[in-house]
């Protein structure tokens, strides 16, 4: 039943269950707050969003304030709100100089100075001056781990990093000691927070008690070119804005996106910055006495062409990478076609998920906001805290409102309790055949979800596990919401779902990334191409001519006999389709370093040399092809359900399952590909938790 | 006209006589309890609503109504909580009835539970109530002896009384503050709405009243609400422990009529002001909460709820402070202020600052050390501090502040002009 309300003499008729402050912004009018957040429980504690309403002789807080409280008057007609007379202006001033009289003004060296909420609001809602002149409380910095640097004199106490902590990220590590203005927040043991979403407590916080410790002092706000963008760190596609200044990226955060990653970033996503700058691949090299040497693009381009050109195209192999982009793989799958060339893969990880399936069979069909309306999730060989932070916290946001979640695989922990049914494919074949109790629970559920990690997939026997976890969905969904897509894949890397779209995977009688590897030891493939391809065992290419295009200088380009050098994420416009399915585009925030290029222009231009010229001369006009042969990457920024057909042909595979117990895709959550590895901030990260996880704190040595 | 003893409802409150189950039903507690529960939920109710009883934790908010706000058919068990928190500054009856009648407060609770559907109810005794709690626990295990409570029980209502000592915070003194200590959380208020009548004690119905509060409705339902209204004033009914600390010749407890003349109170029962009562300088009259009052206006002062907020003070507890005119009354209301910042919880903004800056004020003002302007200053901090928070300590701590200016800002004058003129002659020196 709709509510109505007068707000500042403007009659509205708002939706039961609200708040009032949303209320008045619903009526178009601004109130200002430091402690209410939209995704996190009410604090109701700053004061600062007080307003009048009709009746109540104190100033009421709107944000805690239910519109289902505030029933009509005894006449019958609506109750006014007023955000703009003497009672609110006196209240907001006086919640403002309260704020500020402990707060120490050092505004020109607070890295939040210029996008910080106590500046602006005091700007609009504060007095002047300051009539307080007695000593300011000082309190001592707490350690909060190598992300967050902390200035505890700013904290104005609204406990939002406490509740994001507890609620979202689900580790219980920060809380407030003390009463009254002794009050300090802190993680007591002073050591960093064991979440892999820690730093959006700094985003949260409204002013500069915590900033980011890696970006300390290196900036300031409003010098930095704002570029929004996409991260390409897992397979979930956060959305981001990157801040960069000159040529380097200097900062990374969060963009709101509810339907992907609502405002929350990994702690990989945004401090992965550091990594854009080293290791980079600045110039082409090529191996000359086993040594590599830096070479000229006229140089590298004739050699790799001459290479590609007396090569036989079935001794010619093609792998990309976790982070590449949709261009440049299009445009290199349509190279190595002309070539006559068939093997190519994009599976690094040897994933057993094959396009010809239908897309329903490796997309996670029902949906990243799906979540919110399953009422039980199976995990299957996956531990969705590493392998799509956010995500995971998108399970726990569900769980919290009631919601069974079971998990067949590695035990860990995943900030909200589950169900353990077991290690292996026999629990899950239990499952399948109904005779698990957990089976029973799928049945009931209106939106049950199967989410299979790719580390399942991935296994000798991963079209039997896929194939299990297909007729688990199918069986649990069956006569109910037609609309609703039970199975689920959660890949780990950006770049997997768009080389399957576009079919970056071999073709008649090609080879597979194990076959070429294979071959490759035997000296059956003559030349390998790797897109950005670093994960797996270098050791297999000693008598293959390897061609490494890419960003950093990691496993692949260690090895490589030719090095083209690429553009990482952030420097090009690229579209990745994530997990779901949802092709997003990323644009360029600074130009590569040196002489590195843009990576679909390197394929175009190889292609001229080996007298194979591609049919684009422009990135438009590569789309306009690719758009027409997948027309699902086009529809950017949307999902589009796949057909069930997909899920049911997987349904069908069948095969045998093995007995190797699962295991989770990420061992090491902060080192996950090429950029992070060579992030000094990820590095510390890495060793941070593995001494956590070896039971030291982390501040020995 | 003072309280005879026939009226009286704590007749142990000197503890003179056995506080134990024996004596207390000598004194007539425990007397055909059940009777009175056959009467019915909806009787007691009445009962108490038509005796015009006013809580006696400080706010003064009709007691039966309270209990009607109980939901009647709810699948959710309800909850009496007793808040024993006794942390005011000045107050010490609960104290007094846990010590010397603690049968009272239980047969009370087992009354106001029935009343409002309630099978338990929650006990959360002060932490420094050591001696206390033990003396309510050793008068529950006699009571649970006696099958006056507990399961099946000869009253027929089960009843389980829960005594839960605190750690002794102020703060958890607020009804919803303590709510969230007893449910193992930081004693720190709840926003409200909702009220605990709907959503308390573990989201459960839940009415939290005081021990006094508590502890008189058995004789009230014994002696019917005629006897209690014909008591007192008009709105200000039945008796009252006063609890009478500071220059009196003998400072002490006890238990009056509603509106008894302040004088009449000191003079009869604590000896009279020390030194007489032209001595006398100025009374805090509901504990350290309300606002003082000056000895110009005591001469005909009467204490109930009623005439003390008419003269923009309280009856709060009913805990009278007497200050005589050896008191540096500026240093008492700076030592109070001292005691709102120690205790507030830190939760929301006001409070949390700026009661460290009223008692920084403060601090300088007993010294003179300060401007004259700076006690319009304080006075504005009072208000911007003054029903701007989530719960009373901010109101609490902005009071006695408020009371301080409106009285004697004289005093606070003439000490700045001292201190200047101490200044000047130093600097000519």
């Amino acid at each position: 039943m709709p509510k109505q309300l007068i707000i500042d003499g403007k009659p509205i008729e708002v939706e039961d269950g609200i708040t009032l402050i949303q209320a008045c912004e619903q009526a178009g009018v601004e109130i200002p707050r430091f402690c209410y957040h939209e995704r996190l429980s009410i604090a109701g504690n700053c004061r600062m969003c007080l307003v009048e309403v009709q009746g109540s002789p104190k100033p009421v807080a709107s944000c805690a304030m239910g519109v289902n409280d505030l029933p009509p008057n005894r006449d019958g007609s609506p109750k006014i709100i007023n955000t703009k007379t003497p009672m609110v202006k006196k209240a907001r001033e006086g919640v403002m100089e309260f704020l500020l009289i402990n707060h120490p003004l050092d505004c020109p060296i607070c890295d939040q100075g210029g996008e910080c909420d106590l500046q602006d609001q005091a700007m609009a809602y504060g007095f002047g001056g300051s009539r307080f002149v007695e000593n300011k409380r000082a309190v001592e910095e707490k350690y909060l781990g190598p992300l967050i640097k902390t200035a505890m004199n700013r904290c104005i106490h609204c406990t939002r990093c406490v509740r994001f902590t507890t609620e979202v990220a689900g580790v219980e590590e920060l809380g407030a000691i003390g009463r009254g203005e002794d009050m300090e927040i802190t993680t007591y043991l002073e050591r960093g927070m064991m979440s892999e979403l820690s730093a959006n407590a700094t985003d949260l916080c409204p002013v500069g008690a915590l900033t980011h410790r890696p970006w300390a002092f290196i900036y300031r706000p409003w010098e930095l070119r704002k570029t929004e963008s996409i991260d390409v760190m897992d397979a979930v596609g956060s959305n981001v804005r990157v801040d960069a200044r000159g040529r380097e990226v200097q900062r990374i955060l969060p963009r709101n996106n509810d339907a992907v990653n609502e405002e929350w970033i990994s702690d990989k996503t945004r401090f992965v910055a550091d990594g854009l700058r080293t290791q980079r691949l600045d110039q082409p090299y090529v191996r000359t006495d086993g040594r590599l040497k830096p070479a000229s693009w006229d140089a590298v381009l004739d050699l790799v062409a001459a290479k590609l050109k007396t090569a036989q195209p079935e001794r010619i192999g093609a792998i990309a990478g976790d982070l590449a982009g949709a261009e440049e793989m299009f445009a290199l799958r349509d190279l190595l076609t002309q070539l006559g060339a068939r093997n190519l893969d994009c599976r690094q990880d040897s994933t057993k998920l094959d396009p010809r399936r239908g897309r329903a069979s490796y997309l996670f069909n029902s949906s990243i906001e799906g979540i919110e309306q399953a009422d039980v999730i199976l995990l299957v060989s996956t531990n969705p805290r590493l392998e799509a932070a956010v995500l995971n916290a998108r399970i726990r946001k569900r769980w919290r409102q009631g919601c069974a979640v079971g998990l067949i695989g590695e035990r860990a922990d995943l900030t909200y309790p589950y169900e353990y049914l077991g290690a292996g494919p026999q629990t899950l074949r239990d499952v399948a055949d109904g005779k698990h109790s957990f089976a029973a629970m799928l049945a009931e559920a209106k939106h049950p979800m199967v989410i299979v990690g790719s580390a399942a997939a991935a296994r000798p026997d991963g079209v039997a596990v896929l194939s299990a976890a297909a007729r688990i969905a199918l069986g649990a969904s069956r006569g109910k919401d037609a609309s609703w897509n039970a199975f689920n894949v959660l890949h780990a890397v950006a770049s997997r779902v768009a080389g399957l779209d576009l079919g970056f995977v071999p073709g008649e009688g090609g080879l597979d990334v194990a076959g070429m590897l294979s071959a490759a030891r035997s000296g059956k493939l003559e030349v390998l191409y790797l897109l950005g391809a670093d994960e797996f065992d270098m050791g297999h290419l000693d008598k293959v001519f390897v061609i490494y295009q890419g960003s950093h200088g990691d496993r692949g380009a260690q090895r490589a006999d030719v090095v083209l050098p690429g553009s990482a994420y952030t420097e090009k416009s690229a579209t990745y389709v994530n997990t779901e399915g949802r092709a997003q585009m990323t644009n360029r925030a600074a130009f590569p370093p040196g002489d590195a290029k843009e990576d679909w222009a390197i394929v175009r231009a190889l292609s001229a040399r080996v007298g194979r010229k591609l049919a684009y001369d422009s990135l438009s006009a590569l789309r306009a092809a690719l758009y027409k042969e997948v027309p699902a990457l086009a529809r950017l920024d949307r999902v589009e359900p796949a057909s069930l057909a997909g899920v049911e042909a997987l349904a069908a595979a069948g095969g045998a399952l093995g007995s190797e117990p699962f295991q989770a895709a990420v061992r090491d959550f902060y080192l996950t590909n090429a950029i992070a590895r060579a992030s000094a901030v990820m590095a510390e990260l890495s060793a941070m938790r593995k001494a956590a996880q070896q039971g030291t704190t982390g501040t020995h040595g | 006209m003072a309280l005879s003893d026939k009226d009286r409802i704590f007749k142990n409150l000197y503890g003179f006589q056995d506080w134990k189950l024996a004596g207390a039903r000598a004194r007539g507690a425990w007397d055909n309890t059940k009777a009175l529960i056959d009467k019915g939920h909806d009787w007691i109710i009445n009962e108490i609503k038509s005796s015009g009883l006013r809580g006696r934790g400080g706010a003064g908010f009709p007691t039966g109504l309270k209990w009607s706000f109980m939901p009647k058919n709810d699948p959710r068990p309800s909850y009496l909580v007793v808040n024993a928190d006794e942390s005011e500054p000045g107050s010490c009856k609960d104290r007094e009835i846990m010590r010397h009648d603690p049968h009272l407060l239980i047969e009370g609770a087992l009354l106001a539970s029935f009343a409002m559907r309630a099978h338990t109810c929650f006990t959360y005794v002060r932490g420094e109530f050591m001696r206390e709690r033990e003396r309510l626990e050793t008068a529950v295990a006699e009571a649970l002896d006696a099958k006056l409570i507990g399961k099946n029980n000869i009253h027929g209502w089960d009843f389980d009384f829960v005594v839960h000592h605190g750690a002794g915070a102020y703060i958890c003194g607020e009804e919803t503050a303590l709510l969230e200590s007893l449910e193992g959380k930081k004693g720190m208020p709840r926003l409200k709405p909702p009220f605990p009548a709907n959503v308390g004690l573990y989201g459960a119905p839940t009415t939290v009243n005081n021990v006094e509060s508590i502890a008189v409705a058995g004789d009230i339902l014994r002696r019917g609400a005629g006897w209690f209204s014909a008591l007192g004033k008009p709105n200000n009914t039945g008796t009252k422990l006063f609890q009478i600390s500071g220059h009196v010749e003998h400072p002490c407890v006890v238990e009056e009529e509603m509106g008894i003349p302040l004088r009449e109170l000191l003079e009869r029962h604590a000896g009279g002001v020390r030194g007489g009562w032209a001595n006398l300088l100025a009374v805090i009259p509901g504990g350290s909460s309300m606002p003082l009052l000056p000895a110009s206006i005591c001469d005909t002062l009467t204490l109930d709820f009623d005439t003390l907020s008419k003269l923009k003070s309280g009856m709060g507890t009913a805990a009278v402070i007497v200050m005589d005119k050896s008191a540096d009354v500026v240093a008492a209301i700076r030592r109070i202020a001292y005691f709102y910042k120690h205790e507030s919880c830190g939760q929301c903004t006001p409070c949390r600052e700026g009661c460290g800056w009223m008692w920084r004020v403060l601090q300088r003002m007993e010294r003179g050390e300060a401007e004259k302007r700076e006690i319009d200053l304080l006075w504005d901090v009072t208000t911007r501090v003054e029903g701007h928070t989530i719960c009373a300590l901010g109101d609490a701590a902005a009071w006695p502040v408020q009371g301080l200016i409106r009285h004697f800002r004289s005093e606070i004058e003439a000490r700045i002009d001292r201190y200047q003129a101490a200044q000047h002659q130093q600097a000519a020196e």
